[in-house]
């Protein structure tokens, strides 16, 4: 299977690998996924008191889609509200890589991770977790 | 050395070209049918398939009358677990076979269970070798047929063949087995080793794809398939169709090569095999998957925790092997061989297959262990589990959401 030149290009030089102190009240942290499915994401937000996102990191244990995408994930986090990151929807990513059918599970993990990511910051502070709408498959 | 390095022996082989130049007379100057008895061109191609024939028996010790040339492994494996059936269903329904066969034979077995055929399929051990004990216990006065292939193609763990077959024969049930990864890399009797029925390809063992052979045994016993394919009678009636000349040519003189080559490039194969394997070992939290003493000798299959096996072959573009990792088909389940070790869904992600060839050179073989290395240590950086393990995290302390 060929991957599309916007993987090769997350895959090959990865944005933002990293780790944020999970400990931080400022630092939302989202694991997502299982080692025995193949895919784990750890994604990690700092965000500012105007609840901007200031900073995201990750790490992922997975194929190269599954890195591509939480790599495109941290870009279109920072800079983003909290607000506007829970928008990001996971055919977003699918178009922006090119992802075929049988990847758009990676595109899911992501979201998943960011909203994971989100929530876990929102809890820290006194915020109520939101509910993801979408059904899990 | 010209990149990518090829070092997935285990699923095709390049071609020998001492090989296609045997070949290519017969596609064009020699092109008859070895079934046209009344003239030059099919007496000059039957000659051709008898020689063929014998060079092809001659590397199982079988005789040239026991060979039924296929399409290839897995048509000789359907032949041989239907044709067995079929022939011997009266006698009884049971068949034995092992979970971690080529999927030739255990669809196969599902195909005849459909038709009555009663299957047991014995698990194996945590080193892939199965249990003679359990073998014993499963044999009833039912069971017509034990088949259990020689050297399984994902780890290269080498099957206790004579002690199956005599326990097999003790019941009075034949012993088949899938002998495509073992033939032309180890010595392979069919009398020593007590096999009924054989399977094996030429595109293993540097020869043509499409052309593949059954041994079925003529003395003590006679063996009889009832035959899957019907029209002209060729292959003593065995398998009609008419016989492809070339391939055929080919895959004897692929035979033949292996023949006269197996014993110093199995030599030379595990010595490559075991400095890959040494070297890839010193790398943290890796393992090898398998019998590495009943082993065939050009495979080595090794589990890098903490790195999914994809992402880790995307990494070594330069070197073109397989993991156990299915994330690339749909069903997003991995290596059912690698399951059946006992091996953890984690681990068996995190696997890749090293198949060494007859063309691999220590170069290839040091360029491998550099970029495999390399390729480990910078997912390892990415990897969350990775980071987690070295932290002293227990990864099973962790509820994980499965998706």
């Amino acid at each position: 299977m060929a991957y599309s030149d916007k993987v090769i290009d997350h895959y090959t030089n990865p944005r933002n690998v990293g780790t944020l102190d999970k400990s931080s009240s400022k630092v939302g942290t989202g694991l997502v996924g299982a080692p025995e499915c193949g895919d784990v994401m750890r994604l990690q937000i700092q965000v500012d008191d105007n609840n901007i996102i200031t900073d995201a990191k990750f790490k992922t244990f997975g194929c190269g889609s599954a890195i591509a995408s939480s790599s495109l994930a941290t870009e279109w986090l920072k800079g983003k509200t909290i607000d506007d990151a829970m928008k990001i929807d996971n055919m977003d990513i699918v178009e922006e890589l090119a992802l075929p059918p049988v990847k758009i599970h990676c595109s899911v993990l992501a979201e998943d991770a960011i909203k994971a990511a989100i929530n876990d910051f929102r809890v820290k502070n006194g915020l109520e977790a939101i509910a993801s709408e979408k059904a899990h498959h | 050395m010209n990149l990518p390095i090829y070092l997935d022996n285990n699923a095709t082989t390049p071609m020998d070209p001492r090989v296609l130049d045997a070949m290519l007379p017969y596609f064009n100057q020699k092109f008859g049918n070895a079934a046209s008895r009344n003239h030059a061109f099919g007496w000059v191609a039957e000659e051709a398939v008898d020689y063929a024939r014998e060079q092809v028996a001659k590397i199982i010790g079988a005789s040239e009358k026991e060979i039924i040339f296929t399409s290839g492994a897995t048509e000789a494996d359907n032949l041989a677990i239907k044709g067995v059936f079929e022939m011997y269903k009266d006698k009884g329904n049971h068949i034995i076979t092992t979970t971690t066969e080529h999927k030739a034979v255990l669809d196969t077995c599902k195909h005849v269970e459909k038709l009555g055929a009663r299957v047991t399929y014995l698990p194996v051990q945590a080193d892939g070798l199965i249990n003679l004990q359990e073998l014993e216990a499963a044999m009833t006065g039912e069971t017509i047929l034990v088949s259990i292939m020689y050297g399984n193609n994902e780890i290269g763990v080498i099957q206790p063949i004579r002690e199956i077959a005599a326990i097999a024969h003790k019941y009075g049930a034949l012993f088949m087995t899938d002998a495509t990864q073992a033939v032309g890399k180890i010595p392979v009797d069919v009398i020593a080793d007590g096999i009924d029925l054989l399977a094996f390809t030429a595109h293993k063992i540097y020869g043509p794809k499409g052309v593949g052979a059954l041994y079925v045994r003529r003395k003590g016993p006679r063996v009889k398939v009832t035959a899957q394919m019907d029209g002209g009678g060729h292959e003593r009636g065995m398998r009609s169709g008419t016989l492809n000349v070339p391939g055929i040519v080919g895959f004897g003189k692929a035979c033949e090569i292996c023949m006269q080559e197996m014993e110093s490039e199995a030599k030379r194969l595990s010595a490559l095999r075991d400095k890959l394997q040494a070297s890839l070992l010193e790398l943290e939290e890796s393992y090898v998957n398998g019998n590495v003493a009943h082993r065939l000798p050009h495979v080595a299959n090794i589990s890098f925790k903490y790195v999914e096996g994809e992402g880790l072959m995307m990494a070594m573009k330069d070197l073109a092997v397989s993991s156990g990792s299915a994330c690339t088909s749909a069903s997003l389940e991995p290596s059912y061989v690698l399951k059946s070790l006992g091996l953890s869904d984690d681990l068996a992600h995190s696997s890749i297959r090293f198949g060494l060839g007859r063309f691999t050179t220590e170069q290839e073989v040091d360029y491998a262990i550099a970029v495999t290395k390399k390729s480990v240590t910078h997912l390892r950086e990415l990897s969350p589990l990775w980071e987690m393990f070295k932290e002293g995290i227990d990864l099973d302390s962790i509820e994980w959401a499965e998706h």
